[in-house]
């Protein structure tokens, strides 16, 4: 189905939502959030901001939050894709972002693309990765699936679903068993080498062999031509971040880079793929519970005293709820009214249905959304607002830190108003005289407070098309690879080796449940579908289960037969589609189409206790015939 | 470790009479453009290698026994370049001559001012000259192949191929005048290996290649440039960041390309950013 363009709010009046004026609405948002604030306290609040949306949006409601509730819960869809990489990175490096750029890609000798099915999510970044095959880099491809990427490898690494750790671990050992890794960059540039290399030890080929599925000749290959590239580049995407221990996946490749000094030089470094247009400067611009703009830590003093002095008002010493504990709160009862800006975790979520029911337990909810989603028809307050990319003014930033600007092609329709616009007004509502003449003011105000940002004036921007941070000054482009600190003499704070321990998906396969689900994306679509069903795709046929001839066969299927897919948490239906890709046991299925097929009834709400992102890439689940 | 392009050399190119200064590497194109003179090009694609495959950027290089392509013959030290010399501009006629008596060029821009400019007349070859008129292919939502405008430059092929996009859907099938750009087994594009990027569109100098949007339009007479606004923006899709042209007619998105000199695309997009705008 195809949505409409909400274009007018909408409050719920006896249980039903209703047209609205602005006045009436807004008048509406800002008197619930006052009530919970004065009967729960600043914390009974929570903001989702918007991945879709601006960095001048995403700053000015992490701004809301902090200054006009007096909160840090603020948080974004980021927790449900790359807030692992973000964690993992910034516990290693200090910083947050991918440390290349897409053109050093292009200029690499070994490619490993591990979780990524980037040929066909990220389509115009693998245009850099066949540049360089082309040129004679090598690429491999770990994956469950023989995906679009893994057509293009070298060599295909078909692991089983959630054995990245033994792998990367095997990888480890070999690397040191044959002396490639990199003596001098581990004395200089890090810790922890030691207890690393004993960790790993155990995993030696064969077992790693036994427990990932991957014949031992192909990971001592990779391993071998990772640690002999004079320059290589290591990509992931969600399938090393969407498990339960996601920031130990992380922490297992960024290990690998460190072992071999891969990190800090151009051609050489760590990339994940985000998945949304402004994933990156949504962190960025601290629309995260521990973050203020400019990744900035809430917990330095130092810090949250140059915040409060330029907004005025104190700041909470304390990290705020995350995505997965706020809606944890939400069913304590803890949390009592939510702001979602651009969100559909009705949709979204792992475990889809207890979502619901959170939501419906909270006294005030607002929606701000360009469509009338599953989750703002659950709204008290319903506002419509502007298609960020193309009807309001700003900047995004990229998987490779480049921030590039937005620009008003359209007006948008009806009542919809833009973001800031309506922030600022709610704002006033609850006493705090804000105005903005403009995105460019909001981008200014960011400047003068992130030094990362400080030297991107909307003027540079476009002269450059672009510019990736950090970019402290205005009269210089920083080099477009980070940590180039860890080859200096004195390379500052070291990079620590994480010792991880290998942990199986939570949702064990058994004779109940013996297929391993696992999710993803599809070219022509997007997510929940909410705004790629707007077009005729040719290629688009619908939600399907994806399984091997094998299976297949085994199960007695045939394509476009319509089977039962039951977890532990829930069923749904769907037919069948052969894809050879597959290995027997591991089947497939996207989220676009939770309308049709809601593909996380199935998934299961196991999370990352670091970094809050569910394991999405992992369910156990049971195919039987309809008839 | 950075690649520090090795620092090219200035080498200097008469144009027209007129001493110019290019880096070593510099296309006569190049030389020319930087001499300010307008040359014709159509198979000529700033984000593509050079097929020399129209011949209607030929120029006169002194010494040089026949006509050069400017837009992949590289200047050299002391060259002499005729761009508008009586050869040139004789051949330059011919060539559009051919072209037009052949192909529909309605929609290539600038034909039309090239054939004033040079005088060709493509009814001189008669009624009976012939021609690669054939209705348009018509087999899907988002675009459409209207090979009666196809003057055979190759720049579809090579960006669906090893260039760019690397789906290989289409090719070159037929010899001589029979030539045509072909999906495998001239298949409809729904049952090719066509992964709908429009990356071929956004390199079709004649229009051959057009989004449905467009070909709609003009069909029902609604299509005016003059009345568009282009806009580049970011897309709103994955995180890669794709630079994106939105060009808007009546507060609608009618069209959209990219920048070809942008550093994440080089003009390129994917099925989403190309035509997933339908939502607003």
């Amino acid at each position: 189905m195809s949505y409409d363009r909400l274009t007018h709010p909408l409050v719920r009046e006896d249980g039903v939502l209703r047209r609205a004026s602005w006045d009436e609405a807004l008048d509406a948002a800002a008197r619930g959030f006052l009530r919970n604030i004065a009967r729960h306290g600043p914390d009974s609040f929570a903001m989702l901001s918007c991945a879709r949306s601006t960095n001048e949006m995403n700053y000015v409601g992490q701004k809301f939050t902090r200054v006009v509730v007096g909160t840090n819960n603020v948080d974004s869809c980021n927790r449900t894709c790359h807030a692992p990489s973000v964690a993992g990175l910034s516990a290693v490096f200090g910083s947050g972002g991918g440390t290349s750029s897409y053109q050093e890609v292009e200029d690499t000798d070994v490619i490993i693309m591990w979780g990524s099915a980037a040929r066909n999510a990220h389509p115009i970044f693998f245009h850099h990765v066949l540049k360089a095959i082309h040129k004679g880099a090598r690429m491999f491809a770990v994956d469950p699936r023989r995906t679009g990427t893994a057509q293009w490898a070298d060599r295909w690494l078909g692991l089983n679903v959630g054995t990245d750790i033994p792998l990367a671990h095997a990888i480890a050992r070999e690397i040191i068993h044959e002396r490639l890794h990199n003596e001098t960059f581990i004395r200089r540039a890090t810790t922890g080498f030691e207890e690393f290399a004993e960790q790993v030890e155990p995993w030696t080929l064969s077992v790693a062999e036994q427990v990932t599925g991957v014949p031992k000749e192909a990971i001592r290959e990779l391993a071998h031509a990772y640690a002999r590239a004079d320059r290589a580049q290591l990509c992931w995407t969600l399938g090393i971040t969407e498990h339960h221990n996601a920031t130990d996946n992380v922490r297992a490749l960024i290990n690998l880079a460190l072992l071999t000094g891969h990190v800090g030089r151009y051609g050489s470094g760590l990339s994940p793929l985000r998945g949304q247009n402004n994933v990156q400067g949504g962190g960025d611009m601290g629309a995260i519970p521990n973050r203020l703009p400019g990744f900035q830590d809430i917990l330095d003093p130092e810090i949250r005293q140059r915040f409060e002095n330029a907004w005025q008002v104190p700041i909470q010493p304390r990290y705020g709820l995350n995505l997965t504990q706020m809606l944890e709160a939400m069913a304590e009862g803890e949390l009592t009214t939510c702001y979602l800006i651009g969100e559909n975790p009705v949709q979204s979520e792992a475990d889809s249905l207890a979502c619901v029911k959170r939501l419906s337990m909270l006294d005030h909810l607002v929606v701000q959304d360009i469509f009338l989603t599953k989750t703002a028809q659950m709204a008290d307050v319903v506002l419509p607002a502007s298609a960020a990319w193309c009807e309001s003014e700003g900047t995004f930033t990229n998987s490779e830190r480049r921030v590039q600007r937005v620009r008003k092609a359209l007006d948008p329709p009806g009542e919809a108003r833009d973001d800031i616009w309506i922030m600022c007004e709610i704002a006033r509502r609850m006493g705090h005289d804000w105005h903005y003449d403009g995105a460019q003011e909001v981008w200014d105000e960011l400047r003068r407070l992130s030094p990362a940002h400080t030297g991107m004036t909307y003027r540079r921007l476009e002269e450059h098309q672009g510019i990736q941070w950090p970019c402290p000054s205005e009269d210089a482009i920083e080099p477009p690879y980070l940590h180039g600190r860890l080859w200096k003499e004195d390379p500052g704070p070291r990079a620590p080796f994480a010792v991880l321990e290998h942990s199986p998906p939570v949702d064990l396969l058994d004779e109940e449940y013996p297929f391993r689900l696992t999710t993803g994306r599809r070219l022509d679509s997007y997510n929940t579908g909410v705004q790629s069903s707007g077009f005729a795709s040719p290629l688009r046929r619908g939600e399907t289960i994806e399984l091997c001839p094998e299976d297949a066969a085994q199960l007695g299927l045939a394509r476009g037969e319509e089977v039962r897919i039951s977890s532990r948490r829930g069923t749904v239906v769907a037919p069948v589609h052969i894809d050879p890709a597959l290995r027997p046991g591991l089947v497939f299925m996207t989220m676009h189409f939770p309308d049709e097929v809601d593909t996380n009834a199935l998934t299961i709400e196991a999370t990352c206790p670091i970094a809050g992102t569910a394991e999405f890439k992992a369910a156990a689940v049971r195919i039987e015939k309809v008839s | 470790m950075i690649p520090l392009q090795p620092p090219r050399r200035l080498i200097d190119v008469e144009v027209d009479g007129e001493a110019v200064r290019v880096p070593e590497g510099s296309t006569v194109l190049d030389a020319c453009r930087t001499a300010g003179k307008d040359i014709p090009t159509l198979c000529y694609g700033d984000t593509l290698t050079p097929k020399n495959a129209c011949r209607v950027c030929v120029v006169e290089v002194e010494g040089s026994r026949t006509l050069a392509p400017a837009c992949s013959r590289k200047a050299e030290a002391g060259m002499v370049v005729g761009t508008d010399t009586a050869r040139a501009r004789h051949s330059r006629k011919v060539v559009l001559e051919l072209l037009a008596s052949s192909t529909d060029l309605s929609t290539t821009p600038m034909a039309k001012e090239w054939m004033a400019d040079y005088g060709a007349d493509p009814a001189r070859f008669g009624e009976e000259a012939a021609t690669v008129a054939q209705p348009p292919k018509v087999d899907n939502d988002l675009y459409v192949r209207d090979y009666g405008k196809c003057i055979l430059c190759y720049k579809c092929v090579d960006a669906c191929g090893e260039q760019w996009q690397n789906s290989f859907a289409i090719s070159v099938a037929g010899r001589g005048f029979d030539a045509t750009i072909s999906t495998e087994f001239d298949v409809a594009l729904t049952d090719s290996a066509c992964v709908y990027c429009g990356n071929c569109v956004e390199v079709c100098p004649t229009g051959a290649l057009s989004f449905k949007t467009e070909f709609d339009m003009r069909a029902e007479g609604t299509w005016d440039e003059s009345e568009q606004t282009t806009t580049t923006t970011i897309c709103s899709y994955c995180g890669v960041g794709c630079n994106l042209t939105l060009h808007v007619q009546d507060n609608k998105i009618v069209k959209v390309t990219s920048p070809h000199d942008n550093p994440v695309t080089h003009g390129n997009l994917c099925i989403k950013g190309r035509f997933g705008y339908g939502y607003v």
